[in-house]
């Protein structure tokens, strides 16, 4: 067998044993549907939402919970192994750097893709019956697709925490301070430059921006992909942009390849 | 391909300010046991992972199956090459027979050795429970399953002993001489020094990340010029009048003689009638340890702590 298969069967195997697999995916099937039934409760109607701003809410909460997810399950998949003495063994086994990097993230690329698509996919269907499936289908499959690339990017980010640091919890606290920064301080800088600086930024320069925070990404495509009146805040802004979906897509997988380039170059780099 | 399956010329390490390693040679040949010695930080672990390749050598060469152990070429010839941490932790959450599949399959290595190799160290009991439940002495046997994966043509073990019951450790050097006449280069890294000595060919003694001596015990032995212990019973004061042994005499019972004057005074002794009992006894290893460690006492002091 492929060293590589080998790491990735492990992983997906310890994700599935420690039941990482399985609360992910009820965690998100549960946001899904619970938001498509009862989202709008909250705004005073009874009637279901609309399609958008399910898609609206929903993504407002995944981009919090989805990279906290894939930074808690993957903060200490280098560190860890190294405090056990583990990934000093497994470097002289017949595995390069490379290998066992693409391994892990295979691995728990998988947990974190496959635990996406059924959760959100199960919402997708359920309310599929109960409207109508030419409309959800689209939508959600685009949810689908970059909330597992967000999920991956953060899986990428985690990498370089658990390759950088010796200690597992000074990984942690990094994991900690590196999700408030994506998914809050990087906003409220943004905000801020568009309160306090007057003609500080243009429209088009917001959105560039956005492009070096793959939460501000994901956001960004799902819901410019909606009627713009569920959606208000920064984005409102931002959405109204030329970029296509197809290159906000590329700069996602770009968000997944580049901290998987820095990671093994880390790696490389460390002495074990 | 090279006949020596190590072979180290001028290599130096250095970490930061410490000198790891200096001007090490080593020349190791296939089917050779050498045991490695050294006090805590004298440089085995970094030795290790240098012939392993995952540090790399500050000057001087490394070459391991004929290649430097850094480069590409080597991938193949780590198959070969088995080795044992000397702080194993394995996956917790996995059973004993889990994590060597798992490694078997890094090592592209036949699956029907898991059972045996669990078999061979005594783990059948407990393959099917987590490594969590293993004491460290199971936990140890898990590690040497896992060294011998394949069919390692070269062994590196480092405190392989440690937390083995003397059974276990027995059957440890079973599998070394078994693996020994199978071809296998073994270097054997220990600090229980007894029972070492009749498993290994020759033995290496570092202190302060410099060789203070090389080659068989019997040439230690000789450049150790360590004297024999002879024990009497019988005839203790008919030794204080033999010119000859009275020299030798430590104690009203004891003989303390140099190793080319032993076979002389046994023949002496054995004229005695009265003697009843004989006790020789050759300086141990741990005692050759000593001796050469003890030489280079200024050396160490020099280094500085870890």
């Amino acid at each position: 067998m492929n060293p590589i298969w080998a790491v990735a069967l492990k992983e997906f195997q310890d994700g599935v044993r420690n039941r990482w697999f399985i609360s992910i995916t009820c965690i998100f099937a549960l946001l899904a549907i619970g938001l498509s039934y009862y989202g709008s409760v909250a705004s005073g109607q009874i009637t279901p939402p609309s399609l958008s701003t399910t898609i609206a809410s929903l993504s407002s909460l995944s981009v919090f919970i989805i990279p906290l997810i894939a930074l808690l399950l993957c903060y200490d998949s280098f560190v860890g192994e190294q405090e056990s003495g583990t990934l000093l063994l497994l470097l002289t086994y017949p595995v390069s750097h490379t290998q066992l990097l693409l391994g892990k993230f295979i691995g728990q690329g998988s947990i974190i893709t496959l635990a996406t698509i059924i959760g959100f996919g199960s919402a997708a269907i359920l309310l599929g019956f109960s409207t109508n499936f030419a409309s959800v289908l689209p939508a959600f499959a685009l949810f689908i697709l970059t909330a597992s690339l967000l999920g991956l990017s953060f899986v990428g980010l985690a990498y370089i925490i658990s390759l950088s640091v010796t200690e597992k919890s000074k990984a942690a606290g990094m994991a900690l301070i590196l999700w408030l920064f994506f998914v809050l301080i990087f906003d409220l800088g943004l905000l801020a430059i568009l309160i306090g600086i007057e003609d500080g930024v243009t429209q088009q320069g917001l959105v560039q921006l956005m492009l070096f925070n793959p939460a501000d990404l994901f956001r960004l495509i799902n819901l410019a992909a909606l009627d713009s009146g569920d959606v208000n805040g920064v984005l409102a802004v931002a959405i109204n942009s030329d970029y296509s979906v197809s290159s906000l897509l590329l700069m996602m997988l770009a968000w997944v390849v580049s901290p998987l380039l820095f990671a093994l170059f880390i790696f490389s780099k460390k002495s074990i | 391909m090279n006949e020596n399956i190590i072979l180290l010329e001028q290599v130096n390490k250095n970490y930061q300010q410490l000198a790891a390693l200096q001007n090490i040679n080593l020349k190791l040949a296939a089917g050779e046991v050498l045991g490695l010695f050294g006090h805590n930080g004298a440089g085995k672990t970094t030795m290790m992972k240098l012939i392993l390749g995952i540090v790399k050598a500050g000057s001087g060469k490394v070459s391991v199956f004929g290649v430097d152990p850094q480069n590409k070429k080597a991938w193949s010839s780590r198959k070969k090459i088995g080795y044992l941490p000397e702080n194993v932790s394995f996956y917790d959450q996995l059973t004993g027979f889990e994590v060597l599949t798992y490694f078997a399959r890094l090592k592209s290595a036949d699956k029907k050795q898991v059972p045996q190799l669990l078999e061979k160290v005594g783990l059948s009991f407990a393959e099917n429970r987590p490594v969590k439940t293993y004491s460290k002495g199971m936990r140890q046997r898990l590690g040497l399953a896992q060294a011998f994966l394949g069919d390692p043509k070269l062994l590196l073990l480092d405190e392989p002993t440690v937390g083995l019951d003397p059974t276990a450790t027995k059957e440890f050097y079973n599998s070394v001489d078994q693996l020994k006449s199978n071809g296998a280069s073994i270097i054997l890294c220990s600090h229980i020094l007894p029972g070492i000595e009749q498993h290994i060919d020759r033995a290496m003694i570092l202190s302060g990340g410099k060789s203070v001596a090389l080659g068989t015990l019997s040439t230690l032995r000789n450049i150790a010029q360590l004297p024999v212990l002879i024990k009497t019973q019988g005839i203790d004061d008919a030794l204080q009048q033999n010119k000859n042994l009275a020299g030798f005499m430590i104690d009203q019972n004891h003989l303390q003689v140099p190793e080319s004057e032993k076979i002389n005074v046994i023949r002496e002794l054995m004229s005695f009638k009265k003697l009843t009992d004989l006790q020789v006894e050759t300086p141990t290893l741990a005692q050759i340890y000593q001796y050469f460690l003890g030489n280079n006492k200024i050396d160490t002091k020099q280094e500085k702590p870890l």
